[in-house]
């Protein structure tokens, strides 16, 4: 995994002074000690939102375990159980005090009971424990599961003891959460930018960014790239200046925000990389993650075996996710397999309908969201397959299919 | 206040009792398991049709159903 520099961007999150205590400070100062009051002031002036996927707003979930009589805990989330994510990976291996500074400045303010940094089972815990040895009172746990083990709910059963599978969201975490207390569960880099934050100021992070959506974040880059890796950049960039310094091969489209995002054609890289640029596509900036698909792979068999993974990753505790997933899967290999059967595109559209909203977390809405991105962006190529032939890998002629 | 309906998807198994005893808002889908005719995650529930929630609710095998009063 490299990292890569995009040309004019901030450079914030990535120091490389890994857990050397005495270079972290010299790099960013130390970490002042805030009020409850400054912190969440510093918080939404800065307009800071999360950086872990559903990208809400800090200051919100903040406020919601300050307002109790029960001392809350904090738990930064590290579990990055999406394969084609690794920017918390590369943030606790670069910048492992940064993530604890948020996490600190936060327990601290919150006069929290416990601060907990949850690290996933395909993540190294050396540098996070190793820089955490030098504090008091911060917990890092390396935790196992899956792809939805990162969902908050599911990172709470398992801080519990529990199977770490999503619960019914009835009882918010901030209500009843890890050992029955509120609890406030932020991304690993959203606690790396408290961390700036705190330091530096809401206006010094508003530098970068949009007034809308200010800040950087970190991307993920895979996929037909002479460079893949992890790189630093001011949100609303446009999509194709984050794309160019990994070098992107023969683009066809981007999938934006990971399994559970959507398809941008290569026709829209200069799609600035917002939440309302985005949602002509029905995309989102989500985690940061940006997997270039080239012209020369098959995007509906490529959908179809991130559709079966989807299917095979659900916690199988929800009734609609349970059968719906498999059965959007195997109609999408079925249109992949080039099936002359003009009624499947709608049925996997019925079926994507059908999930939505229906479940105890957002793997149904997210599967059901890629799915639909992948029938709607790639519609020509669809109508191709329904006719018997696929377009990236056969050329039709007047005597059928070559 | 209004009252709200809410399914905990982790428990439901289709038996589909709540279906039939509020069809106004519940309907099954291709599997057994319940659906909520206005696509909302958590529906309004109409006055008139309190009891009937209520009825629903007591009556879940599973006890994946409650009702809500909401702002």
């Amino acid at each position: 995994m490299t990292t890569t520099t995009v040309p004019g961007s901030t450079r914030r999150l990535l120091g490389g002074v890994q857990s050397d205590v005495a270079r972290h400070e010299a790099a960013h100062g130390p970490l002042p000690h805030l009020s409850l009051h400054e912190l969440l002031e510093l918080v939404e002036a800065s307009g800071l939102t999360g950086r872990g996927g559903a990208g809400f707003p800090t200051s919100i979930k903040v406020r919601a375990v300050a307002s109790g009589v029960r001392r809350p805990v904090v738990v930064g989330n590290a579990m990055e159980g999406e394969p084609l994510s690794h920017k918390d990976a590369v943030l606790l291996d670069r910048s492992p005090h940064l993530v604890l500074d948020g996490l600190q400045v936060l327990a601290r303010a919150l006069r929290a009971r416990r601060a907990i940094l949850a690290v996933g089972p395909e993540l190294d815990p050396g540098p996070a424990q190793e820089a955490a040895r030098r504090r008091r009172g911060l917990e890092v746990a390396h935790l196992d599961g899956g792809f939805v083990s990162g969902q908050e709910t599911a990172l709470v059963n398992q801080l519990n003891g529990r199977r770490p599978v999503p619960r019914d969201p009835f009882t918010r975490v901030t209500e009843s959460g890890v050992d029955g207390r509120p609890t406030l569960v932020l991304n690993a880099e959203t606690l790396a930018q408290v961390a700036l934050i705190a330091r530096h100021g809401a206006d010094w992070f508003r530098s970068a960014g949009t007034a809308d959506d200010p800040g950087t974040s970190l991307f993920t880059v895979s996929g037909a790239v002479g460079r893949p890796g992890v790189v630093e950049a001011a949100r609303g960039s446009r999509l194709c200046d984050v794309l160019e310094a990994t070098e992107p091969r023969r683009t066809a489209a981007v999938l934006v925000g990971g399994y559970h995002g959507a398809w941008v054609p290569a026709t829209h890289l200069d799609v600035r990389l917002t939440r309302s640029d985005l949602t002509p596509w029905n995309a989102a900036v989500g985690a940061g993650v940006l997997h270039v698909l080239d012209d020369r792979t098959c995007p509906l068999r490529f959908a179809a075996e991130v559709a079966d993974y989807l299917a095979g990753e659900s916690a199988a505790q929800c009734g609609p996710c349970i059968n719906g997933l498999p059965q959007m899967a195997s109609d999408l290999h079925r249109i992949a397999a080039c099936v002359r059967d003009q009624r499947l595109p709608a049925a996997v559209a019925r079926m994507a309908a059908q999930v939505k909203g229906r479940g105890a977390c957002a793997h149904p809405d997210g599967t059901a969201r890629f799915v639909g991105s992948t029938l709607e962006v790639f519609r020509d190529h669809t109508a191709a397959h329904l006719q018997g032939w696929c377009p990236t890998t056969m050329r039709p002629t007047p005597r059928g299919v070559s | 206040m209004t009252t709200r309906l809410h399914i905990d998807w982790t428990r439901c198994d289709g038996h589909g009792s709540c279906a039939e005893l509020l069809p106004e808002l519940l309907t099954v889908d291709d599997f057994g398991f319940p659906t909520v005719r206005t696509g909302d995650r958590d529906p309004v529930v109409p006055r008139r049709l309190e009891e009937a929630a209520l009825h629903a609710v007591r009556n879940c095998p599973l006890m994946a159903l409650r009702t809500y009063q909401a702002g």
